[in-house]
């Protein structure tokens, strides 16, 4: 599907919108990961109002591309997206968290029709994506049409079941697979390059045969074109690393670790939040 | 002898591991949506043949358990019946965590086959003898554990699990031991069976006027995997003896066959459990939970008193353990008296 003027300009104001609902949900839940899902808004816009081949209202549709998200604790993104897409209506998304709730604190697919994996624990999520890749290519050969993306964080990169996949990925030439990993360069604990550096991580992907693209995860024509390309290459699983902004919408949040497990609570990190979205919209 | 009664004479020796093998065969023929993954143990695992005959469905994914089980949740998502094989120590064991969030809490068919189980890794040591991936299976919610007794009933249980939707945990022995079993033996996932009965036992029933509840005087053994040789063994010796006694084959650890096992104590009046696994939240744990609910008699426990393993022969290490028919022998005894 072309990405015209006219779409990009679409997506921009359907990403305000995901913007807003996750800091609405963050504030109404009490609790939840703010830095990543603002920060990855853009890129859950993109895939569910552009590149996915998927039916919300026939979620079982076997023909669907599949979108396993790995890094479960950006769930808010991921119910935003899912909602303003129509999976469900955008007023239950202030159920986020509570009991009983389909938006469980971490996705739960069992819970929430439209999911196709339950995560949360890291490092888990390019596995089952492989493994459903593999599954696809055994059943309908190189050409089903089927594209299976699996959106990682770049923390849980330190988890070794995250290489123990991108190596069987490599090994068995997905290349109905597509990664793309969230390099907004923190973890909970602090920026990842003083955790546990990376870098050059281009060059551990390429290294396990990988396809790796760059580009500006917050730029929709830069993202289309990447994904574009990965779909086009035959004989490797593809990267997208997707440079982005934690926190991204929030000036006096963005880039700092401090927001990636947690939600405004206080008055005046609400006020903060609220009022840059104010501006926006 | 009753129908379910098994042989003790003159079995042949099997490998557990190779009716696990053989299962997988027959379940792969019978269903396109059974593959096979594994962690660079083809052979030990027996997994060869089936690579073999369906090397399309057949991935090798290195020495690297968590992805084996990952790998196979994503499959199991997209329809198939994956068999996740390594040696028990790995697979419960290293990847344990990744077994609970995407097979169990995923809730997918995946069924988990954990090779060289208790202490049947024996010349390699303490490090490769899983006398935990029953605790560590068990107290998964929808976790089966299977811990077949012979190399036929492996080839059931496989063959069985290929046609349900639980995740599925099949403990494997890796030794030759005897096959007990016969191909008409009755099998069922969760289904223990009583496989002797002493002839006083044989008569404990209703339809008998002399049965009266509460009026016990024997003993119940209750034994899951390949040692359920030495517990028949010791059955016959009680019998012999005079004494009441009954063994029951609780090859489904989970979910426990519990009418079954409170019918038995009920019946008998004391337990011995024996396991080649720690007694720490293992199958005697299991029998010990229900029945302290519901119904409580004197129980001994026969396993791994919270030690780990060391190289050895096989057999060596059975009696080093416990796993003997000595100390079967005694426990029965002192469960007995415990009782009066």
């Amino acid at each position: 599907m072309l990405l015209t003027e006219e779409k990009v300009k679409f997506l921009e104001k359907k990403a305000a919108e995901i913007r807003r609902s996750i800091i609405d949900m963050l504030i109404e839940a009490k609790s939840g990961h703010t830095a990543g899902s603002l920060g990855m808004a853009d890129i859950f816009t993109y895939l569910y109002f552009h590149a996915l081949k998927h039916d919300p209202k026939n979620h079982n549709w076997p023909y669907r591309d599949r979108l396993v998200l790995s890094n479960g604790h950006i769930c808010p993104a991921l119910y935003a997206a899912m909602a303003h897409a129509g999976y469900f209506p955008v007023e239950e998304l202030n159920e986020l968290r509570k009991l009983g709730s389909p938006l469980q604190g971490h996705p739960h697919r069992e819970w929430l029709k439209g999911l196709e994996t339950s995560s949360g624990p890291l490092g888990s999520g390019l596995s089952q994506a492989v493994g459903m890749a593999l599954s696809d290519r055994m059943d309908n050969g190189k050409s089903s049409g089927r594209q299976f993306f699996c959106l990682l964080s770049d923390g849980e990169l330190d988890e070794g079941n995250s290489w123990e996949g991108a190596m069987l990925a490599g090994k068995e030439k997905l290349q109905n697979l597509t990664v793309i990993v969230d390099r907004n360069n923190i973890q909970i604990s602090g920026f990842t390059e003083d955790v546990m550096p990376l870098n050059p991580l281009v060059d551990k992907w390429r290294a396990w045969n990988w396809h790796v693209q760059e580009v500006d995860g917050h730029n929709f024509a830069d993202i289309d074109r990447a994904v574009n390309e990965a779909r086009a290459v035959f004989d490797k699983p593809s990267v997208i690393i997707a440079y982005t902004i934690s926190s991204k919408g929030i000036p006096e949040f963005e880039r700092k670790y401090e927001w990636h497990g947690k939600a405004p609570t206080t008055k005046e990190e609400i006020e903060t939040a609220l009022s840059a979205f104010n501006k926006i919209s | 002898m009753i129908k379910s009664e098994l042989n003790i004479n003159d079995t042949k020796k099997v490998s557990i591991r190779d009716g696990f093998g053989d299962g997988l065969l027959n379940a792969a023929e019978k269903d396109k949506r059974v593959v096979a993954l594994c962690g660079d143990l083809e052979e030990s695992v027996r997994m060869a043949e089936f690579k073999e005959k369906f090397p399309e469905r057949f991935i090798e994914v290195g020495v690297a358990e968590q992805n084996l089980v990952t790998v196979a949740s994503g499959m199991a998502a997209m329809g198939k019946i994956p068999f996740a094989g390594s040696f028990a120590i790995f697979s419960p064991g290293r990847n344990w965590e990744q077994i609970r969030t995407t097979v169990c809490y995923n809730n997918v068919p995946v069924k988990i086959v954990g090779s060289h189980a208790g202490l049947s890794a024996a010349l390699d040591g303490g490090s490769h003898q899983a006398l935990e991936d029953i605790a560590l299976a068990r107290v998964l919610p929808r976790m089966v554990v299977i811990s077949p007794c012979d190399a036929i009933e492996a080839k059931k249980a496989t063959m069985a699990a290929a046609m349900t939707k639980d995740p599925t945990y099949i403990r494997l022995n890796r030794n030759a031991t005897p096959v007990m079993t016969t191909e008409e033996t009755p099998f069922e996932i969760g289904k223990a069976q009583v496989i002797f009965r002493s002839k006083d036992q044989m008569t404990n029933d209703k339809s008998n006027p002399k049965f009266k509840i509460g009026n016990h005087s024997g003993v119940g053994i209750i034994a899951t995997g390949a040692v359920l040789h030495q517990a028949l063994i010791v059955a016959k010796k009680l019998d012999g003896e005079g004494k009441s006694v009954a063994v029951m084959n609780l090859s489904t650890i989970k979910p426990l066959d519990e009418y079954a096992v409170i019918k038995l104590a009920h019946e008998t009046g004391a337990m011995v459990t024996v396991e080649e696994h720690q007694i720490n939240g293992g199958m005697g744990s299991a029998v010990a939970e229900l029945l302290a609910q519901h119904y409580p008699v004197p129980m001994e426990f026969v396993g791994i008193s919270d030690k780990f393993g060391q190289t050895g022969k096989y057999e060596e290490l059975l009696e080093l353990y416990g796993l003997d028919e000595k100390n079967i022998y005694s426990a029965a005894q002192r469960v007995m008296l415990r009782r009066q």
